[in-house]
């Protein structure tokens, strides 16, 4: 589809928003916890905060919540009733406030869940999201979106794109259909399309590396030192993995009471160590740097390798949020 | 400072360590844990109030004590853990050497493990005001309120264990929520998950935490957990007496008084 | 409208609770059958989340009992015991999770009567307590929508 762009005043932004809350969506928006920013439901155009560069969760909760029902199942004397969840309907979540990092991380994910097999919820709960992104003003020294093939205006994955203008209203590019659709129920608010450029009022993001380069590079270094170096101080937490917009490896959890339980779906993280550990008591990954090189060559090796797409999008969130200050950036232009 | 890093320095030069845990420059505006090797690199170490994760945990670390016998920038915190390791042999008298720093940023020199003790029987550890009025406020909510103030608090947590991996006496090499037979703890982060979880990470700690905040730093939900440790903190001081790390005394819950006090026993 | 009938967990050591559970039943005491018996060697293995864990699958109220102080089985598996006690009683009540609702008792293998009354008295307790509703929807995440 053709991207088409409209002017939107910031009054009619919150009409938006009202509308939306009005049909009955649930909204997740970025809003102020302390000094933090997180993704969460909102109700009210004024929960929505301005002030941050990401939030510090990532947006993904809306197509892959940290834990999930696959399943539940109650047995009686004569049988065993299953619920699946791929039989449910999800509800309609507008993501509201999402950064180009953000919306661009859907498309690895999407990678993830759709290619190979078809992971029904996701592919369910996906259907149900609408993307609403604002460009990037601001950015600080943990954001590297354009090393990654990204950038603070970027429309990848986003369903409309709004970067706000000088005079404090904001241009709406509307990349997909279902951007279009909202666009069309809510035309009123729609206006002509703005003289001013975006590129003026997008941030300055310094570009670091480039990521075909650091592909190709990667292929020649499992056996090196840099990966221990980097990753002494690590921790073995997974606050990395699950503030990430793009990570997605899960454990499967049975939970069951008597004659009735449920199996749901966890976020894990690779940086854990037991991540790997084999019934035998093997560990392929014993050390934190073995891990840490896992994490790196599956973003920016391996991922790319199979669908062309990295599995990292510079947001920089696992560097900010890490309690020893391990900074993703750091590694890559270390290589 | 300068004290510091030349002492560091002539520590490796003489070989006598084969490695130097400090504090350097990390990203942006924080600092982060460095790990010298050579003489010369102790330039790095810094130290200023934003120097707050507690170091002693690389002390249990399997990839750190491959490197050799550590020297350890100890601030106050680091010395109560390093204390506290010890206490539970985690640590012995020569597998360490400690670099104190005073609270006036001032280097100590503590050549011995009863050095460490006698210089922190001097700095008891207190709960700050502001915590113990935040505790008592908890305390005085009535039951189902407080119990829905902490469903609320726990909410964002989602499991990353970041508490658990930033606090040293978190040493466990499979921590009991690693295990499934059985799965003792719900891996899920809902809300049953979060409490189970905090309860038990209170508890194992019971009488050996050190208040040294690590836990709370670490989250990246910023959610006040230590909050359940300083709780424990005063309860172990009113019901068992001082509190704090000691070589002479065995951990509160692996040892017991035939005349414990309570009021609740029938 | 059928009352409230509270289900209570029994955490008993063998040696000397259990032991007076039994000389309850011998002695044809009738008293509450509100209570499920589980039995220990020793208080001493009693896990402080198993306490929880019995909330967790919807008991109203808990018993923990064993040797009276110097009468361990294990000498000191009591002792140990109480300190844990003493520890996860404050934590819990921190938390807002209902101490009322557990009752700690020492009881002798002798002491049939005092276990009746200990179970009497709980289970009166708890009735005026109510179902533990509370800690329940906490736990019932099974019973909630897809989306934890």
């Amino acid at each position: 589809m053709q991207t088409e762009n409209h002017l939107i005043r910031k009054t009619s932004l919150e009409k938006l928003f009202n509308n939306l809350i009005g049909r009955g969506k649930t909204i997740v928006a970025p809003k102020a916890k302390g000094k933090l920013v997180l993704f969460d439901a909102v109700t009210n155009f004024g929960e929505i905060t301005e002030d941050y560069i990401v939030t510090t969760n990532s947006a993904k909760s809306a197509v892959f919540p940290r834990s999930e029902k696959v399943f539940s199942y109650q047995k009686t004397k004569e049988s065993t009733e299953i619920t699946d969840a791929a039989e449910s309907t999800y509800p309609d979540v507008v993501l509201w406030g999402s950064r180009p990092c953000d919306a661009a991380a859907f498309i690895p994910l999407n990678n993830t869940f759709k290619e190979d097999y078809p992971d029904i919820i996701y592919n369910k709960r996906s259907q149900k999201v609408l993307v609403l992104s604002f460009s990037c003003s601001h950015s600080d020294e943990y954001c590297f979106c354009t090393s990654v093939n990204g950038g603070p205006g970027n429309t990848t994955g986003s369903d409309i794109l709004f970067t706000r203008l000088s005079a404090g209203d904001y241009l709406a590019e509307v990349i997909t259909e279902k951007g279009k659709l909202l666009v069309t129920e809510n035309s009123a608010l729609f206006e002509v399309q703005p003289e001013e450029s975006k590129a003026q009022n997008l941030a300055l993001v310094k570009t670091y590396f480039n990521q075909e380069e650091i592909q190709a590079k990667l292929q020649n270094l499992f056996e090196n030192p840099v990966w221990d170096e980097k990753s002494r101080a690590c921790l073995g937490c997974g606050s990395c993995a699950y503030v990430c917009p793009v990570c997605s490896c899960f454990d499967i959890q049975d939970e069951a009471h008597g004659h009735k339980g449920t199996r749901l779906r966890c976020w894990d993280s690779c940086g854990f160590g037991l991540f790997t550990l084999h019934t035998s008591g093997h560990n392929p990954r014993e050390t934190q740097g073995a891990r840490w090189r896992q994490r790196i060559l599956h973003k920016f090796l391996y991922m790319p390798n199979k669908s062309k797409v990295a599995g990292c999008v510079g947001c920089g969130r696992c560097s900010r949020a890490c309690p020893a200050d391990i900074n993703i950036l750091e590694t890559v232009t270390a290589i | 400072m300068k004290k510091l890093i030349i002492k560091a320095a002539s520590l490796l030069e003489t070989n006598a360590v084969q490695v130097v845990i400090g504090f350097g420059k990390g990203s942006v505006d924080r600092t982060r844990a460095i790990f010298i090797t050579k003489a010369a690199d102790c330039e790095q170490l810094i130290f200023d109030s934003r120097c707050i994760q507690n170091l002693a945990v690389y002390l249990t670390k399997a990839e750190i004590k491959k490197m050799g016998k550590p020297a350890i920038v100890a601030p106050l915190p680091v010395l109560r853990s390093i204390l506290q390791l010890a206490a539970e042999k985690q640590i012995t008298e020569d597998s360490i050497i400690v670099l104190g720093v005073s609270p006036e940023s001032e280097l100590v020199e503590l050549e011995s493990l009863a050095a460490i003790e006698t210089y922190l029987s001097t700095k008891q550890i207190v709960i700050e005001e502001k915590y113990q009025t935040t505790i008592e406020t908890i305390k005085a909510m009535p039951v189902s309120e407080r119990f829905a103030y902490w469903v609320k608090e726990l909410e964002p947590c989602f499991k990353c264990y970041a508490c658990r991996a930033a606090c040293p006496l978190c040493y466990c090499t499979r921590c009991t929520v690693e295990n499934n037979q059985p799965q003792w703890i719900s891996v899920a982060s809902h809300s049953l998950g979060n409490l189970e979880w905090h309860v038990m990470r209170a508890m194992h700690l019971a009488g050996r935490c050190t208040d040294c905040e690590a836990c709370y730093n670490a989250c990246p939900m910023a959610i006040p957990i230590h909050l359940l440790t300083k709780g424990m903190l005063q309860d172990v001081s009113a019901n068992f007496g001082t509190y704090g790390p000691s070589l002479h005394r065995d951990n509160t819950l692996s040892s017991f008084n035939p005349d414990d006090k309570e009021s609740f026993i029938r | 409208m059928s009352e409230f009938e509270p289900k209570i967990v029994a955490f008993v050591c063998n040696w000397c609770t259990y032991a007076g559970a039994d000389l309850t039943g011998t002695s044809r005491i009738k008293y509450a059958q509100n209570v499920k018996i589980i039995r220990f060697p020793c208080t001493g293995r009693i896990d402080f989340m198993l306490l929880l864990k019995s909330f967790g699958e919807g008991a109203d109220g808990i018993i923990v009992s064993g040797c009276h102080p110097n009468d361990c089985h294990y000498t000191s598996g009591n002792f140990h015991a109480r300190r844990r006690w003493i520890m996860f009683r404050g934590l819990l009540d921190m938390l807002g999770i209902d101490v009322r609702r557990i009752q700690y008792s020492w009881v002798s293998a002798a002491e049939g009567a005092k276990w009746a009354d200990i179970v009497n008295t709980t289970v009166t307790a708890i009735r005026e307590l109510g179902p533990y509703t509370g800690y329940a929807k906490v736990a019932g995440y099974l019973e909630k929508e897809a989306n934890v």
